[in-house]
């Protein structure tokens, strides 16, 4: 479904990395691995067509990600480093924009329902300022319950801040994704009970 | 396909509206800049008449500039920019009501208060209407350019001072058909080829910046 070939970034005068190559396929949980500083992030904004490769081809179902790019963001869900939370709204109306600001048709039930799976029910109408980084966390993994039916997951140390319960549940809502034909990729640098071993990259394999 | 525009448009509305302060802030800057010319040039009528049109549109250009980096700073910064830059829907769009956004609350409220403010001026109430008209048509390309100036200086340090240097020379039209309507209209050879010529000036900014803008934020967020 996901094929990368002799992918090459390029960050500012340096090369992090070059011939990276990765299949994804239906089902699959890849986990990118490496030092801090090798490229991981890199490597995820790169296949979310965020930044463009020094060389190298993405492709997704067979089409390079830069000419079908409209129709890969439709089944694209990235949840960067930065959680895209606004400090003067509030869980409810910065999950709702989210999924509206990605196309996605959820009414307010549905985000408040996703809200409280994800242990928010007392913060739902708080200005996010006042939430905790963990807090904070969880609202942006909120969408993970609304955009379901987006194929790829890519989600960039999904487990930061997150207590052990909540490390527990994000890792089973992975595993079910993944148990339903989605893909999932992620880095993190933690150890997640994970119901199926993760396919492990590492980037500094191909580190120049 | 409006989804997109519509949660923009009002979810920046809601903001602006929850950080009211600053849109305060501008128009403050608005009132204050006009109010030092007289006491700069003297409080004789007739001169200040002159030089009204001028005053008005320099302060409300300035204005424009002073907020013009907030645009996309935020969402730049705690990384709605690359949500929004992964939406299916056309990033042209979303631009769009960012910019629109941005006139309503800031671009509005300047054009509400400166007939207000001729008067101060003593311009001719017959040259009002037309005054409001040239800011109304004026404002949202200051806006429109502004943007892709904004969107190119996301990020740099000292992006504020650069994003001056790089859309205030793009202002100058914009200024001469302005002011330039409300002088022709007071000089009574009449204001419609500069407001027609504002109003042209418009639709080409609406067709063109948003594009050009879409393009700048995929670069700076590469």
């Amino acid at each position: 479904m996901l094929e990368v070939e002799d992918l090459a970034c390029l960050k500012g005068d340096r090369l992090l990395f070059r011939d990276l190559a990765l299949r994804l396929q239906a089902g699959e949980l890849l986990r990118i691995a490496g030092p801090n500083g090798v490229g991981k992030t890199s490597l995820l904004r790169l296949v979310t067509g965020l930044a463009l490769p020094e060389a190298g081809e993405i492709r997704w179902r067979g089409e390079s990600i830069r000419r079908e790019r409209e129709a890969f963001h439709r089944e694209l869900l990235y949840l960067g480093h930065a959680p895209a939370i606004n400090d003067l709204l509030s869980p409810l109306e910065n999950l709702r924009f989210a999924c509206a600001a990605a196309g996605d048709e959820v009414d307010a039930d549905s985000c408040m329902q996703a809200l409280v799976r994800i242990g928010l029910e007392n913060q739902l109408d708080l200005p996010a300022r006042v939430l905790s980084q963990g807090q904070r966390r969880r609202v942006s993994l909120a969408r993970l319950f609304l955009s379901g039916r987006r194929a790829l997951w890519v989600l960039d140390e999904p487990f930061t801040a997150l207590d052990v319960k909540a490390v527990a549940d994000l890792a089973q809502a992975l595993s079910e994704h993944c148990a339903a034909g989605g893909m999932v990729m992620l880095t993190t640098h933690q150890d997640a009970p994970f119901a199926l071993t993760p396919r492990v990259l590492d980037v500094g394999a191909y580190a120049c | 396909m409006l989804s997109t525009f519509l949660a923009v448009l009002r979810r920046d509305l809601l903001l602006a509206w929850r950080g009211r302060a600053d849109v305060l802030v501008t128009l403050a800057f608005f009132v204050i800049v006009v109010c030092l010319f007289p006491f700069g040039v003297g409080a004789e009528p007739n001169q200040l008449r002159a030089i009204a049109p001028g005053v008005l549109w320099v302060a409300a250009l300035l204005a424009c500039l002073l907020s013009l980096h907030r645009l996309f700073a935020q969402d730049y910064a705690d990384g709605t920019l690359e949500q929004l830059l992964l939406s299916s829907e056309p990033a042209a769009l979303w631009v769009t009501a960012k910019v629109l956004a941005f006139w309503l609350s800031t671009g509005l409220p300047v054009v509400a208060v400166a007939p207000g403010l001729a008067l101060l001026l003593d311009l001719e109430q017959g040259a009002l209407p037309v005054l409001v008209l040239s800011l109304a048509l004026g404002t949202p390309i200051l806006g429109l350019l502004g943007a892709v100036g904004a969107a190119l200086t996301l990020g740099l340090r000292g992006g504020g001072m650069l994003l001056a240097l790089l859309v205030l020379p793009l202002f100058v039209p914009v200024l001469i058909f302005g002011a330039g309507a409300v002088e022709a209209e007071m000089s009574g050879s009449g204001a419609a080829a500069h407001l027609l010529l504002l109003g042209g000036g418009l639709a080409g900014a609406l067709a063109l910046a948003p594009w050009a803008c879409a393009a700048a934020l995929r670069i700076t967020t590469d």
